[in-house]
């Protein structure tokens, strides 16, 4: 049956009807509907059901804090769960699908659970599911994972077809809401000079006056409003965003706002959210107030609404929850909802009020449009099933137990009066005071949330300031329960929370059961959980726990207000970071000849780097393996390019570098380079690189790849923070060049073929480095070996770092020239017995474990890690060291293999006497080699011990000296 | 999400501008200090509620180190100042003082 | 050299914005005391401008001087002089406590036109653009990046960014400058 009205409806467009689909079903909505306006004209009062115990659930609310009409939108790449109907504008083609149901909406199974809700207390999962232990693996846990959650996921693989993004805004003054006190605000602010950005969550602007037909200023409300939004759109301080809400509040005057740009259009070529990120000097907060339900027996059926939301849909889209309509409260304020369903046909069959008698502006009227007060009065149950069949009234001041009546009704109107929405004051610390006259708890303005220069910054103003007090209305009279002594078969029907099936007798046990903190009482009840938040529930639970426990509400306090006010897109969270653009991907200036070179990436922090570089669909071991043969062999590249490139430079600079390596390199000469190691303060290994000294008075540090921004960071923090009068300048030169190694016993004839710098053996030796033209081009080539092989690093200009590449490929084409990736570099430093930072270290090694004291100066006074290393542990004979590892039968240990030994520690685990550090197969050597650390190693060369295998077994390794190929060095001296 | 001020550059921007350097003001031990001025250099940090001094890095900005006074409990942003400086600036103190009167003064 | 190439390759888009990579340009880190007159002087036969002041811009006839911190700058020059000018500067500066490295190729430059420079901006930078000058500068963060920005004209911006993420940066720029992404805040 339709609920539409024939007239009516201030933001509907008649003449444009909307398909749309609930359930596959065709239904039609007018333009300017919301989804759960053109839901109720359709006639579709069962939206949902419940959480826990499936109950029929209908459209509660107009706004935000609808806890019950939730549903699917959307399909395949634009599914969305749990999405509110309320706040959905209707759009031509929206698909929406109810939730938590099975196998239909109609005829749930789940359901059974409300005919066992005697078994579904309070805390139902706790008490449940603790006993036998083994069960929460393999029984219940499967269960909950299956029935818990409202609305699905979306499956795992769907990609979101849409866009989002984020801005950054910055004002004077924010102001949260569209209603007639934050127009105001933001007029006032606005005429005033200041920067202000005005939001509101909605489409549209006015608030409650707007719906209410109150006046301002003398004028008709939305004449009002559209003359303030017309003067504020045409200030160039100002910025107007409707369907926007302010999410979060947080410290220092920063704000959140979701903007829902294009959720009205979908498919339309724009971001469909944009998450402002504000900072505001001051945010106002005129969010507006909540209207709270009342608990009565079967205040959940589809048909009790909030009063002022069945005026909203009467008033704004012509439509009702049904055609004779019960209205109750304890204010006068829902008498307005009886005139405005009185004025637009709908039969009122009473306003049940719970006060001893209704005196008021509003009451008289009521009573002269002929519709019948009931003073004194409580609904005692609603009747009905799927829908609201009529209500049994009682007296107020009653256990229940007589009904005085009972009236025929498909409607109930409810209003247990007003919360001020006080989220945006509260997220950020924002103290609450509890006013007893209006029985709500509005902010106290002498504890605002507190920014930078410890002002406050957050300012309320209208109803969410608990401004709420209205010339013509009597006083509210509290009611937290109705009829006032209810029994508990009433009790145990009164919805708190009808999101999460949170009932006033589950309140009420958990109290009895001994909550008495209120966080502990949400959590065990889940009252005020979820998508709501409690936006409707929270104020009613913690006035019946208070009851419980015997205490004034103020001293229950309340839950914590944490952002977001309601939830916003996953989508707008990542903003613009998707895709190729989901981080930064650092590239070296030939990355992309790599990646048109079948290159296998490998991720080293921000950096792509080539692992390997598999031909003809090899496996990427093949590959490797045919790499390392080559550069053996032959000759390969490397792109170095990623190794940081630190230039320090000044007449403090040799002073410095000392204080930074472990060992010395003031003394280096000129034209030379040395390999140092850079520890921290604990003395653990932190870094290492070849050091070249370019001038009397410039080093250049080379640092791991991932270290570059580390240590150039280390060094600033160094020279601005304890030695600040030491003159040197440091200088990050990393991305300037692109560096290529040219590595095997070929390298030379390659080099040579190009031209131009001498890379003679007796004009370049080992560890030496020159600088001029190579093929052409402007290079520094460096002479130093991490393969063990004849090797020089080259450093070209960045730009030109491709053009010399491919001089390096074509000039090298008569040896096999090939690109090899890490993987063969991690290998053939392996076979050399090289460590690498990162996997021979793990921040607990000093360089001494590692066998590098001949890097550790004995000669400098300090330097940075010393003090750490001569620590009674790390100068403890019993430390881990390294050492060479190679398996009795040949085979490649587990990467992280433990060695095990007898014995618990007092921790109850297995006692160890090593672990391997690096392992590979080297193709060199054909079999199995490996670099561990192991008590005592150096020591026990030659002794065989046991490591663990993945499969659990034990393999037998040989402790061996780390250096597997070439120890004497011959074949990079060439 | 702080909003801070760089000394070093005068720009007043987010946090994520910029990194946190922990506790400012130490004084480094090296070779031949005691164990116990070096633990208490290396590892005894303060972790005050209320009044904290610490060194902030404007990372992403003029990439310099500065000092600052801030309340941990309040976030209340007292000032900033060089990083070469040895003690807080008088000035700051003063601010200190003005605003949290119970505060027991530096060190 | 004729076979140097730029991080984006001359890469263009058009959206709320034009974006363009800006080329191949000589750029200049100077370290050294910015009050220096030895330094001043430096930078003005380099660039034929003054040291600029702090966060600005200066624009000579050879040249531009940015101010990057307290004891740094970035000197832009055409990218053929940038080895000379060094060159220069290192002679000039010999007896001060300075540094200066050419830093040409470890950048990328990206140009920014249009009237809605600013809104695209916002979406990746934590900057409040509203009273940001022809000729101010801000180091900042570009989404998840270090950048420098500055106006060098009214609807005319440049953004320089590290060589190595040139290409996420750009596509962050194109991303946000879709059409459809208008919003108007900075009119």
């Amino acid at each position: 049956m339709s609920h539409r009205l024939a007239t009516g409806g201030r933001l509907i467009d008649r003449s444009r009807t909307m398909e749309f689909s609930f359930n596959g079903k065709a239904l039609s909505g007018f333009a300017g509907d919301t989804l759960a306006a053109a839901l109720l004209g359709a006639g579709q009062t069962l939206v949902g059901r419940s959480f826990k115990y499936h109950r029929p659930r209908g459209i509660v609310a107009s706004g935000a804090e609808e806890p019950n009409a939730l549903v699917g939108m959307g399909e395949g790449q634009r599914f969305e769960p749990n999405q509110r109907t309320t706040t959905t504008e209707l759009f031509s083609g929206l698909k929406a699908i109810s939730q938590n149901h099975w196998p239909s909406l109609d005829f749930d199974i789940g359901a059974i659970n409300a005919k066992l809700w005697r078994f579904f207390p309070a805390g139902f999962y706790y008490k449940m599911f603790i006993h036998p232990r083994p069960f929460w693996k393999w029984v219940y846990e499967p269960i909950v994972r299956q029935s818990a959650g409202l609305g699905k996921a979306p499956h795992p693989e769907t990609r979101d077809a849409d866009r989002y993004e984020q801005i950054y805004a910055f004002c004077d003054v924010l102001v949260a809401g569209g209603g007639i006190a934050g127009l105001t605000a933001a007029r006032a602010a606005a005429d005033a000079g200041q920067k202000v950005i005005l939001v509101e969550q909605n489409a549209h602007w006015g608030g409650r006056a707007v719906v209410d037909g109150a006046e301002v200023d003398g004028q008709p409300a939305d004449a009002w409003v559209d003359a303030t939004l017309a003067h504020l759109n045409g200030l160039a301080n100002v910025t107007v965003l409707n369907r926007t809400m302010v999410s979060g509040v947080y410290d220092h005057g920063y704000a959140l706002a979701y903007q829902r740009v294009a959720d009205h259009q979908p498919g339309a070529d724009m971001p469909r959210h944009r998450l402002w990120r504000i900072r505001a000097g001051e945010i106002v907060n005129a969010a507006g107030a909540i209207e709270r339900p009342l608990s009565f027996a079967g205040n959940d059926l589809p048909g009790v609404m909030l009063a002022a939301a069945v005026r909203d849909y009467v008033v704004n889209w012509g439509v009702t929850p049904g055609r004779r309509v019960v209205v109750v409260t304890n204010n006068d304020d829902a008498y307005r909802t009886a005139l405005a369903l009185h004025a637009a046909g709908v039969t009122v069959a009473a306003v049940v009020d719970a006060r001893k008698e209704a005196t008021g502006d509003l009451p008289a009227r009521v009573r002269a449009a002929g519709i019948r007060v009931a003073e004194d009065t409580a609904i005692r149950h609603v009747e009905g099933g799927k829908a609201v069949t009529g209500v049994a009234l009682c007296r107020f001041e009653s256990d229940g137990g007589a009904v005085s009546e009972t009236i025929a009704c498909d409607a109930v109107a409810m209003s247990g009066g007003w919360s001020p929405v006080v989220h945006l004051w509260s997220h950020c610390g924002g103290k609450l005071t509890w006013d007893d006259a209006r029985a709500m708890f509005r902010p106290d303005p002498n504890r605002p949330p507190l920014n930078q220069d410890g002002q406050g910054f957050v300012r309320c103003v209208g109803a969410a300031n608990g401004d709420l007090d209205d010339a013509d209305e009597a006083p509210m009279q509290p009611v937290w329960m109705m009829p006032a002594q209810a029994g508990y078969l009433l009790r145990a029907k009164m919805w708190l929370d009808p999101q999460n099936d949170v009932k006033v007798s589950d309140v009420q046990l958990a109290a009895k059961e001994g909550y008495e903190s209120v966080e502990h009482t949400k959590r065990y009840t889940t009252l005020g959980m979820a998508t709501d938040q409690g936006k409707l529930s929270n104020i009613n639970g913690l006035a019946i726990l208070s009851d419980a426990l015997g205490q004034p509400i103020p001293q229950t306090g309340t839950t914590t207000f944490r952002p977001p006010y309601t939830p916003i897109s996953l989508g707008v969270i990542a903003g613009e970071a998707r895709g190729e653009i989901f981080q930064p991907l650092r590239k070296t200036p030939m990355h992309d000849w790599h990646e048109s070179h079948g290159v296998h990436w490998e991720p080293v922090g921000h950096w792509r780097r080539p692992y390997c570089y598999p031909r003809n669909g090899e496996s990427h071991a093949h590959a490797v393996s045919r790499e390392i043969t080559q550069v053996r062999k032959s000759v390969g590249l490397l792109d170095a390019s990623t190794l940081g490139k630190l230039v320090v430079k000044g007449p403090d600079a040799g002073r410095f570098v000392d204080m930074l390596y472990t060992n010395i390199m003031s003394t280096l000469p000129v034209g030379k380079c040395r390999y140092g190691l850079m520890c921290n303060e604990n003395g653990f290994l932190s870094d290492d690189g070849v050091v070249a000294r370019l001038s009397e008075d410039t080093w250049l540090c080379h640092t791991t790849s991932g270290g570059a921004d580390r240590i150039h960071a280390w060094m600033e923090d160094w020279l601005q923070c304890e030695w600040w009068d030491w003159k040197v300048h440091v200088v990050n030169l990393t991305e300037q060049f692109a560096q290529i190694a040219v590595v095997g016993p070929d390298a030379r004839k390659v080099l040579e073929k190009l031209g131009g710098m001498d890379v003679s053996r007796e004009n370049f030796a080992f560890m030496d480095w020159r600088e001029g033209k190579l093929g052409g081009f402007d290079a520094r080539a460096f002479r130093i070996s991490f393969s063990g092989e004849l090797s020089y690093e080259i450093a070209v200009p960045a730009s030109q770092g491709q053009a010399f590449w491919n001089r390096l490929m074509e000039a090298g084409a008569e040896f096999g020239m090939m690109p090899y990736g890490t993987e063969a570099l991690h290998v053939m430093r392996a076979e050399k017995g090289f460590i690498m930072i990162g996997d021979e270290t793990d921040g607990t090694v000093i360089p001494q474990d590692l066998g590098l004291n001949w890097a550790i100066s004995k000669k400098k006074t300090d330097f940075l890690g010393k003090r750490g290393m001569e620590r009674e542990a790390m100068v403890s004979p019993d430390r881990w060291k390294l050492v060479g590892l190679e398996t009795l039968d040949g085979s490649v240990l587990g990467d992280g293999a433990l060695a095990p030994l007898p014995g618990k520690n007092d921790n109850g685990q297995s006692l160890t006497q090593g672990r391997v550090t690096s392992t590979y197969f080297s193709p060199t050597l054909g079999k199995g080699i490996a670099m561990g650390l192991v008590h005592r190693g150096p020591d026990r060369m030659g002794e065989v011990i046991e490591f663990q295998t993945e499969t659990g077994g034990r393999v037998a390794a040989r402790i061996v000296d780390p250096c597997f190929y070439d120890k004497a060095g011959d074949k990079q001296n060439v | 999400m702080l909003l801070l001020t760089c000394p070093c550059c005068g720009v007043t921007a987010e946090e994520t501008e910029f990194a946190n350097g922990g506790e400012a003001h130490l004084k480094r031990f090296g070779p031949g200090s005691t164990d116990a001025e070096y633990e208490a250099y290396m590892f005894a940090r303060k972790n005050p509620r209320g009044v904290h001094f610490e060194r902030w890095r404007h990372a992403f900005g003029c990439g310099k180190w500065f000092l600052m006074a801030r309340d941990t409990m309040t976030l209340e942003v007292y000032g900033a100042y060089p990083a070469q400086t040895i003690e807080p600036p008088a000035e700051i103190q003063a601010r200190i003082k003005s605003r949290r009167p119970e505060w027991e003064g530096y060190k | 050299m004729s076979d140097a190439v730029s991080a984006l390759a001359g890469v263009r888009a058009s959206g709320m914005v034009d974006l363009a990579d800006a080329g191949l340009q000589g750029m200049i880190t100077l370290r050294g005391d910015l009050s220096s007159a030895t330094l001043a002087e430096a930078v003005r036969s380099a660039t034929g401008a003054d040291v600029p002041a702090r966060r600005r811009v200066a624009t000579g006839s050879t040249g531009q001087a940015l101010w990057m911190s307290p004891d740094e700058l970035l000197l832009i020059v055409p990218y053929a002089q940038v080895g000379a000018t060094v060159a220069a500067l290192e002679t000039a500066l010999a007896d001060e406590f300075a540094m200066a490295a050419n830093v040409s190729d470890a950048r990328a430059m990206v140009a920014i036109t249009g009237a809605q420079a600013r809104d695209v901006l916002a979406k990746l930078c934590p900057v409040d653009f509203s009273d940001f000058a022809v000729g101010e500068l801000r180091r900042t963060r570009a989404a998840q990046v270090a950048a420098a920005i500055w106006r060098e004209g009214e609807d005319d911006w440049r953004l320089v960014c590290f060589r190595s993420v040139a290409g996420y940066v750009w596509g962050a720029l194109a991303t946000v400058a879709q059409p459809g992404g208008e919003v108007g805040l900075y009119r």
